[in-house]
């Protein structure tokens, strides 16, 4: 079956992106159109004792100069938390501040001006006295005695404590463990640098009352909602959202920010289009941030190996404000994953989700699974060294079995399917780790400090089952919605709630599709990312689109299947029973005869010609589906990667990185291939070079790219991606989610690399990311000069 | 990122530059634009007008003068890079030229921007204080020259008049050279780049200067570490014993979120001993 799922279609989407012809927000134009600017914060926490817009508004060109208490006049809400945990704290958010601002960049005016560069020049001319407040930056210092608090009502800063895990079990471990290992580590900050800022117009139709949005965002349905219920206040029915060609996201385009409510807002009111696309600097200042973890974890195991106990505490920074999914993150995305790819009885997490005076934290690629990964990851490594075995030895002897899956682990979740075991081996065969290690004895002998560093990592990903989001806290579904439309030519129309921003859904949507029905690939139209065309959806993240959004359009593709066989043999006066549908051909035929049959196409048209329909039967042929998932997926990996480290500059050089990984079956190899290198890269980006860094006193010390390294092609040699497919059993595609695995393995495979290399000389921990200089101290303060 | 208002002047000749500078108030000459533009749109420089220089004819060639070459102001990283007099008459400016940024920054910027804009990471001003080059430059009363010596004078700042315009560079020839940089992974300037000569008399270092840019405020001469290769042979423990100097050219080493002044002195010491390796296998 399938003519082009499991082959590497090449992307319909590349010739418009390559040849510069995408349509972005920032291409959307109309005559008249006001710029809109906001004026920033360049304080961390400060009150706010005056603002003097009178020189902007009278500069020639400028519209309107608006204050927060204009958008609070004005009928607009404050942004909502979409995922509250028992007892959330949560701070006020305005979509314009008032009083007080609470984070560099928090918006505290907006500028309408007749061109980009007047509402630059009235923004700064927009006076503000600001009288400044204590401030505090530190995920875990925010909840010290006596740390300025980010909001007064909210004591000590805890916006939440969250627990999971079998406390006892834990407890017992520990009690009888033989050996124990314990790390203290930061996941550092990550700003997560999508290649196209963050924008946002819109147009109001004031005979109608309609109001349509552009918006650079994963999810426009859930944006229509937040907008239309809580901060901009125009009814869904009247109200349109367009997320058009989107240039990355990495989960930071997922929330809702104050600029879609400002835009909207402004262009009602002056009465004119309206357009704001974020400069670099803005984004980097402004787009929610990821990681930002201080965790203390311990290891128990006993003497031969086995780990029976894993206890951890981690303080999860969530910024100024809580961003839309911002408590979900560091709990139902970071604590259940923390048995790893392991059998182990006694987990026990607990997070403390703390309020500072930064830019709120939310999910970026892998999402609180990276944090985990690199955790527990670290955490094997130290217990390999402590009992003197091979860190892929101990690996494959922690690893669940295959037979053990379903496998439910002591933090939640039940894994579906997997072979850890294969995927290492596999990994293992793939770089040859034997031969890196003979290699690695031959370097070291020559002095030189080498490494190869090994990971199992898991994900879970293709959230999620909506009953179970609802009581972890989640205020939406997570089900996914996919509609078959076929023209009466037998042309389709695919309209799926998922919405590509940079993945290639145009290509692999299509191809499940093509191949349910039977029908050639050009065909097939995908249509995503617009509440005017599609019905709802939840949009992408979680690596969930082809699990989520494409098991709902194999649904509504059944059910085509279903109406065109019945047509079929209606029109070739055989019973149902007697006729197949040939999902090669899209024929429908008489079994055995396949000469006496119907085309698709056919049977379309007669499908709305309804000359000749089964009884009772409705014309047309256009199905919805609404896909709720029985579990989330779980995909795995291997990674190998074999590291050099320079002895006097301290840098860093990979030498070889193989990735193995199990997505579950693969629609499109290059595409998926294409994912793995992306977030491999951007994990080794964690590993090796970004570091989003504050000041004590709430300043962005990495705000431009300039100072901010995302990695370049030449940090990586060739990865070398290799997968094996353990089917996803609850999927009707087999499918797991692929988007993220690769930033999972990534860094904890890089950093358990270079300490290996660093290992000759006393180093068992440096924080992220491994710079030379952070190396070169660590190997000082070992004790060794250099 | 949209710079404030400004007018726009292009200049036909360097007198008229000059003219437009001496009479325009807090007027910019623009050449490559890669240093100043970025400025601008940051909002970091605000020029009242901007006054191109960038279609003067005559300005961007590069010629060998003797024992000398003689590179216009307007010649763009990527021409230096690729200019066989450079490589020919001194490599290790070329190797500097091509470890500027990326080849769209090579192609457009201008060795005359570089050293006019003297930032601290940029990597020409070592390696022109290493090989003694001689600043030319225009202005109201008139043409001078400049050792680069004199030219650099502190963070962003030069020897230079608000209304002069270099027109040129003259740099000695040295077969014996190497530029070596430990390059920044965001910005990709020098987070420490080392420019070292090294001539030899016999069997032993007759000559050598050593050019740091990265670590301070401006790029400097590490007099004391070349000073003590001198008079011997270029052995790897003289080397290490002359790079273990350069310390004593640093009054105050600058740091970043990436690297701070004491472990770019460090980097010095390493480069410093790996440039003047390359450096002294070169002079042969
Ligand atoms: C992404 C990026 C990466 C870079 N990486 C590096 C790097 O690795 N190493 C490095 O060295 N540089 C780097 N640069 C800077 C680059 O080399 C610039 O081109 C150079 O510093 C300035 O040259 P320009 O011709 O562009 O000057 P402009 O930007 O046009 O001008 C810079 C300054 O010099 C003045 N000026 C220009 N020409 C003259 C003249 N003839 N006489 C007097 N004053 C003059 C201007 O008024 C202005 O103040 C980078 C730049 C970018 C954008």
């Amino acid at each position: 079956m399938g003519r082009y799922v499991g082959t590497s279609v090449k992307r319909v989407e590349d010739p418009r992106f390559i040849q510069g012809k995408g349509r972005y927000v920032a291409n959307i134009q109309f005559p008249d159109m006001v710029y809109v600017a906001i004026k920033r914060s360049p304080e961390a926490h400060a009150r706010i004792t005056r603002i003097d817009t009178s020189a902007a508004a009278a500069m020639d060109g400028v519209v309107a100069v608006f204050t927060g208490q204009d958008f609070k006049d004005g009928g607009c809400g404050s942004l909502p938390c979409g995922w509250l945990v028992p007892d959330t704290k949560v701070p006020d958010r305005p979509i314009v501040v008032t009083d007080r601002v609470c984070h560099v960049g928090d918006s505290v005016a907006v500028v309408a001006a007749r061109t980009p560069y007047i509402a630059a020049d009235a923004v700064e001319a927009i006076e503000v006295d600001y009288e400044p407040l204590p401030t505090v930056v530190d995920a875990r210092g925010a909840m010290d005695e006596g740390a300025p608090l980010v909001h007064a009502e909210i004591e000590d800063n805890v916006s939440y404590h969250w627990a999971l895990g079998d406390q006892e079990a834990c407890d017992k471990a520990f009690a009888e463990a033989d050996e124990v290992v314990e790390v203290e580590l930061v996941n550092q900050r990550l700003i997560p640098t999508a290649m196209e800022p963050r924008a946002a117009a819109a147009q109001w139709d004031a005979a109608s009352e309609e109001m349509t949005v552009w918006t650079t965002s994963q999810n426009p349905h859930p944006i229509r909602l937040l907008l239309s219920a809580f901060t901009l206040g125009i009814p869904e029915s009247k109200l349109r959202v367009i997320s058009p060609d989107v240039g990355g996201g990495f989960g930071s385009k997922i929330f809702h920010y104050p600029e879609e409510v400002i835009v909207p807002w402004v262009a009602r009111e002056v009465g004119r289009p309206a357009r704001w696309v974020a400069t670099r600097t803005e984004s980097q200042m402004t787009d929610s941030q990821g990681r930002d973890h201080v965790t203390v974890a311990k290891l128990a195991m006993t003497s031969d190996g086995a780990f029976t106990g894993l206890d951890v505490e981690t303080w999860a920074n969530q910024g100024a404000y809580l961003s839309t999914f911002a408590p979900l993150i560091p709990t139902a995305l970071y604590i259940t994953l923390l048995s790893g790819n392991y059998k182990m009885p006694g987990v026990f997490g607990k997070v403390h989700g703390t309020l500072t005076n930064t830019v709120p934290v939310d999910a970026y690629r892998g999402a609180g699974r990276p944090e985990a990964a690199y955790l527990v990851e670290r955490l094997v490594d130290l217990a390999a060294t402590r009992l003197g075995r091979d860190p892929l030895d101990l690996r494959r002897q922690n690893a669940i079995p295959k037979e053990d899956f379903p496998y439910q682990t002591p933090v939640a979740f039940l894994y579906d399917s997997g072979d850890y075991d294969r995927l290492m081996t596999t990994a293992a065969d793939r770089a040859d780790y034997a031969g890196m290690r003979q290699a690695q004895a031959e370097a070291r002998a020559e002095g030189k400090l080498r490494g190869v560093g090994v990971v199992c990592c898991i994900e879970a990903s293709g959230p999620a089952p909506s009953a179970v989001a609802g009581s972890l806290g989640s205020a939406v579904g997570f089900w996914e919605s996919g509609e078959v439309r076929v023209h009466p030519t037998g042309q389709v129309s695919v309209f799926t709630g998922s919405h590509a921003h940079g993945q290639g859904h145009e290509t692999t949507l299509a191809q499940v599709v093509a191949d349910e029905l039977g029908v050639p690939i050009e065909s097939v139209e995908v249509v995503h990312g617009d509440t005017g065309r599609v019905n709802f959806g939840m949009g992408t993240y979680g690596s969930r689109s082809a699990c989520v959004g494409g098991s709902a359009l194999v649904r509504s593709a059944e059910k085509v299947r279903a109406k065109v066989l019945r047509i079929g043999a209606h029109l070739l006066e055989a019973a149902e029973e007697d006729v197949v549908y040939d999902r090669d051909t899209g024929r429908v035929h008489v079994k055995g005869s396949p000469d006496s049959g119907k085309d698709f196409g056919e049977l379309a048209f007669a499908a709305y010609t309804a000359h000749n329909l089964p009884e009772g039967m409705e014309p047309g042929l256009d199905f919805v589906s609404f896909y709720d998932p029985a579990n989330f997926t779980f995909p795995a990996s291997s990674h190998i990667c074999e590291v050099e480290v320079c002895s006097d500059t301290w840098e860093v050089r990979i030498l070889r990185y193989v990735a193995v990984d199990d997505v579950g079956k693969v629609i499109n190899p290059m595409i998926v291939e294409g994912q793995l290198q992306g977030g491999i890269v951007q994990g080794v980006g964690q590993a090796l070079t970004e570091i989003g860094a504050y000041s004590d006193d709430g300043q962005l010390l990495s705000g431009t790219l300039l100072e901010y390294a995302v990695p370049r092609a030449d940090l990586l040699p060739g990865i070398e991606v290799d997968r094996i497919e353990t089917p996803s059993p609850h999927n009707p595609l087999g499918v797991k989610g692929a988007g993220e695995m690769g930033t999972i393995a990534a860094t904890p495979v890089v950093a358990n690399a270079v300490l290996d290399a660093l290992a000759p000389l006393g180093v068992t921990h440096i924080e992220l990311p491994l710079t030379p200089e952070r190396i070169w101290r660590a190997v000082q303060a070992a004790g060794n000069g250099a | 990122m949209f710079p404030s208002q400004f007018d726009y002047h292009r200049a036909a000749s360097v007198a008229e530059a000059v003219e437009l500078l001496s009479s325009l108030p807090d007027a910019k000459l623009v050449a490559g634009g890669h240093s100043l533009i970025p400025a601008m749109k940051l909002r970091a420089a605000q020029p009242s007008a901007l006054v191109d220089i960038g279609r003067i004819p005559g300005l961007s060639d590069v010629s060998r003068d003797g024992d000398s070459l003689v590179i216009g102001a307007l010649a763009t990283h990527a021409a230096v890079a690729d200019s066989a007099a450079v490589r020919g008459g001194c490599p290790m400016l070329a190797e500097t030229a091509a470890a500027i940024g990326d080849i769209q920054v090579r192609n457009r910027g201008t060795i005359g921007g570089s050293l006019a804009h003297a930032d601290p990471g940029a990597d020409y001003p070592a390696a022109m204080l290493a090989l003694g080059a001689e600043v030319t430059a225009v202005g109201a009363g008139g043409e001078r020259t400049i050792a680069a010596s004199d030219f650099f004078v502190d963070i962003l700042t030069t020897a230079l008049a608000d209304n002069e315009v270099i027109t040129s560079v003259r740099v000695p020839c040295a077969a014996g050279g190497a530029y070596l940089k430990h390059r920044h992974p965001a910005s990709s300037y020098a987070v420490v780049g080392v420019a070292a000569c090294v001539g030899m008399d016999g069997g032993n270092v007759g000559s050598c200067a050593i050019g740091i840019n990265g670590v301070t405020g401006k790029a400097v001469l590490a007099d004391a570490a070349a000073a003590a290769l001198c008079g011997g042979p270029a052995d790897a423990d003289r080397i290490a014993a002359a790079a273990a100097r350069v310390g004593d050219a640093f009054d105050e080493p600058l740091g970043d979120l990436y690297a701070s002044g004491e472990f770019r002195a460090h980097l010095a010491g390493v480069y410093t001993k790996r440039a003047l390796a390359l450096a002294a296998e070169r002079a042969g």
